[in-house]
């Protein structure tokens, strides 16, 4: 595993004699070396852990999203409603490629990391965010294209899921993409070198998980 | 660590005070301590409101329609009489408030946050940064909640549940920005817990003590991990659900409303989905800390420690799948209600398996009945009334009788009150020693207890029969139906109880405020208990221990070990033999 996070410094050791305390560790975090104040430590530092839970967290969200609507389309007699435009299938479905394409690049990012390319490395951070920007532009000129079909938020419940759940996924995508955007910017600079790139394994984590609901949304709103 | 040693801390502790700043220290502090502190005195203050709307409501119940003594000057257009419209925002705010800002603040928030890094032997939490904005974001909700009081048309009074469509039109109750603002409140408690929990479950995940393995974690730990999941996992669901209310009240959506295609029975399944995890994030808190206090106070190690753990963790798992025990008369199939019936009487096993463990616990103790051991059998005691009235309701054959009546009302105060309050107050005595550096009163807190332990039965119990004699919950005059009439002594008795109930807390507030400026200052370890926070001085100071954390050598509850010299073996105490390598 990657060294993690700085390690807390140890008092000097005329501090730690005449009883006093010793100064805040500037961070609490894991130290990844096994030295630590609370000694080995396996598995995960705190911040890619807490991004795990954070992402069980989304799922639950999204799950009571997704439950929603297929309680809803169950209780209608016909999905979609009639009168109600279609959803562009197609273009969706090119626009799904593009977004798991950006998990690729990530991922081809990870790995120059891991080699100890800097400059490859920050090439395809830029490359993964400009995908995920290009997704969302496709997103948006659809949505102005169907809010000017009639359907939006208030047209009934079909308007209603689709917004509501496509809605909170790009809300989702956008976040992702300006932590992503300052991370780059800050891997960019040298911030996380050598042994410091938790923050942006964090970062990619979550990443991976926006990209991953997407084709679950995919699917329950657009294609079934 | 001897007690000189401790002594020598607390003195620098008024040190460390004057390096950060008042604003810092007590205000926007990162300190768990402190922030525990926080979350204490929002959840009291709360309390307080709680208790008084209670009260309004029990005067109505029992003197329906006539002026309430002082409330001439705030419901001034009626003379101090409730209207209809004002007994449904009293009930529905009192259950609200009670349950997200007074329960789940205090037991998950105030003594999560102090237990958890004392415990296992952390300076502080993972993240002490989110740690105080997760305070400060349930602040806010609390104000947000509180400001529902004063919009134009009153506060939500749709009841704490809230169900469609009910409160998804404004023109069914007349509320319009009260409900609004009851979504908005929610949505932002609900991002506030979530940061708490993640902050709870890294902790204990990463950041234990050298020697502290998961199965010596003290049980009051291993039930804020499992509470910390399920509120990770629980409240999104809550938290989508009020913001689908919120736009189908103002953006115009149709998630609840039939008129757009809309349900309003997904309400009720997102509602309970989220409703059920939520009442054991309630209560395993509390059964965390009674299963810390019964050793300490039996002077026995706690019967089954493994079980313990095991059956909370039993508990988490299955709380997922017995919501449908709220939605029997919602409209279900009969097989379906009949798979909930089941999964509901299961979860009740693993609550019985450490019922009788905490009895194993006390037997053939040498008891000591100290006000915190009397506040942790009363919530065992308690918790037996609250958790066999569930399984009168879990039957659907019953609960179709008895269901929306003052008996599911007497369950719910049976294991809110008598379990997760008793609960509050029992870690309130316990840890007031190290959490302010000063005891608390004894004379006073036997007053407190013995008072809330009688009026709270007078109160509650005999809601079981006028329940099953038909009374309905969330009516606004019982009198006007005949066939209640002959049971209205019984609601005159309970309002009376009830107002000796709230007359019972004086003493707790007199000794709360007295014991935090006055009380004799507290010892190391006053109780002679065994988990690691009793060995940090009282109150601990910045990052908890001096130069060196503890390192744990032991389970938590070795107490009257035969071969040990002194009746208890804190977990820091070396095996004999490692003597050298103690510092
Ligand atoms: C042995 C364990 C338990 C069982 C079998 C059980 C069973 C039930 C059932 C069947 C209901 C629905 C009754 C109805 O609506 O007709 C219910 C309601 C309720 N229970 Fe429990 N319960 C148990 C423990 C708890 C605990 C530990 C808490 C909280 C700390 C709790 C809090 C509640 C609340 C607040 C309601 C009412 C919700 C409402 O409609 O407002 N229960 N319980
Ligand atoms: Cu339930």
């Amino acid at each position: 595993m990657t060294p993690a996070l700085q390690a807390p410094p140890r008092p000097p050791a005329e501090r730690r004699t005449n009883g006093r305390l010793p100064p805040a560790p500037p961070d609490f975090g894991d130290d990844g070396d096994g030295e630590g104040e609370h000694g080995p430590r396996r598995g995960l530092d705190n911040l890619r852990l807490a991004v795990l839970f954070f992402m069980g967290a989304e799922a639950m969200f999204f799950g009571a999203l997704i439950s929603a609507l297929l309680v809803l389309r169950l209780g209608m007699a016909a999905w979609p409603p009639p009168l109600e435009p279609r959803l562009p299938i197609a273009v969706t479905g090119l626009n799904t490629l593009v977004l798991l394409a950006s998990s690729v690049t990530l991922v081809t990012a990870g790995r120059a990391r891991r080699r100890g390319e800097p400059a490859r490395h920050v090439r395809w951070l830029w490359g993964t965010a400009a995908l995920g920007a290009l997704f969302l532009a496709v997103q948006g000129y659809e949505w102005i294209r169907l809010i000017g079909f009639g359907l939006t938020l208030a047209s009934g419940v079909y308007g209603t899921t689709f917004f509501a759940l496509i809605g909170l996924h790009g809300l989702h995508v956008l976040a992702a993409l300006v932590w992503l955007l300052v991370t780059t910017a800050l891997v960019a600079r040298g911030r996380f070198g050598e042994g410091r790139s938790a923050p942006v394994q964090a970062c990619a984590m979550f990443w991976h998980f926006v990209v991953g609901v997407w084709p679950v949304l995919y699917f329950t709103v657009y294609l079934i | 660590m001897s007690a000189h040693a401790a002594t020598a801390h607390t003195a620098h502790t008024a040190h460390e005070h004057h390096e950060t700043g008042f604003v810092r220290t007590y205000i926007f502090s990162t300190d768990h301590k402190m922030i525990a502190r926080q979350f204490l005195f929002l959840g009291l203050f709360m309390m307080i409101l709680g208790g008084l709307l209670a009260l309004i409501v029990r005067w109505q119940l029992a003197w329906p329609e006539t002026a309430i003594p002082g409330m001439g000057r705030i419901l001034r257009e009626t003379g101090g009489i409730l209207e209809p419209s004002t007994y449904n925002m009293a009930f529905t705010m009192h259950a609200t408030i009670m349950i997200f800002f007074v329960i789940m603040p205090i037991l998950a928030g105030a003594f999560g946050n102090f237990c958890i890094p004392l415990m296992i032997g952390a300076r502080d939490m993972a993240f002490p940064f989110l740690n105080m904005l997760s305070f400060w974001t349930t602040f806010t909700a609390g104000l947000i909640m509180l400001s529902g009081f004063f919009v134009e048309g009153g506060h939500a009074a749709a009841g704490w549940t809230s169900y469609a469509p009910l409160s998804a039109v404004a023109q069914y109750t007349g509320v319009n920005w009260g409900q609004n603002l009851w979504c908005i409140s929610l949505f932002v408690m609900g991002v506030g817990s979530m940061m708490g929990s993640i902050n709870y479950i890294t902790t204990i995940v990463n950041m234990r003590a050298p020697g502290m393995h998961l199965f010596r974690m003290p049980l009051v730990v291993w039930s804020l991990f499992i509470t910390a999941i399920l509120l990770l996992l629980a409240l999104p669901v809550l938290t989508s659900a009020v913001a689908m209310l919120l736009f189908d009240r103002t953006l115009g959506t149709s998630w609840f409303a039939p008129s757009g295609g809309g349900e309003p029975l997904l309400w009720q399944h997102l509602f309970w989905y989220f409703g059920h995890p939520e009442v054991y994030i309630l209560i395993l808190p509390a059964m965390g800390i009674a299963s810390e206090i019964l050793p300490v106070f039996a002077r026995k190690p706690i019967f089954g420690y493994h079980a313990m753990a095991f059956s909370m963790i039993a508990i988490a798992f299955l709380s997922w799948v017995v919501y449908g025990h709220h939605m029997f008369v919602s409209g279900m199939s009969p097989a379906l209600g009949m798979a909930f019936t089941v999964t509901t009487m299961i979860i009740a096993v693993p609550s019985a398996i450490k019922t009788f463990n905490w009895l194993g616990t006390l037997w053939g103790g040498r008891i000591q009945f100290t006000v915190p051991m009397l506040n942790a059998i009363a919530f065992v005691s308690m918790f037996v009334i609250g958790g066999l009235s569930g399984i009168f309701m879990a039957s659907t054959p019953v609960d179709i009788y008895i269901q929306d009546t003052y008996f599911i009302v007497a369950h719910i105060h049976y294991v809110v009150f008598g379990g997760s309050i008793f609960g509050a107050f029992a870690a309130i005595y316990y840890w007031f020693p190290k959490m302010f550096g000063r005891m608390t009163n004894g004379v006073l807190g036997h007053l407190h207890f013995w008072g809330t332990f009688i009026f709270f039965n007078a109160t509650f119990f005999p809601m079981h029969i006028i329940g099953v004699g038909g009374q309905m919950r969330r009516i606004y005059n019982p009198m006007q139906y005949e066939f209640l009439q002959h049971q209205q002594h019984w609601n005159v008795f309970i309002t009376y109880s009830a107002l000796l109930l709230g007359v019972s807390q004086i003493p707790f507030v007199i000794n709360f405020f007295w014991s935090l400026f006055a009380g004799p200052k507290a010892p190391l370890n006053p109780w002679n208990a065994n988990t690691l926070e009793w060995t940090a001085p009282s109150p601990p100071p910045h990052l908890n221990w001096g130069d060196r954390i503890p390192t744990v050598y032991r389970g938590p509850y070795e107490y009257s070990d035969p071969d040990a010299r002194e009746d208890f073996l804190p977990q820091n105490q070396p095996p004999v033999g490692a003597g050298a390598r103690r510092h």
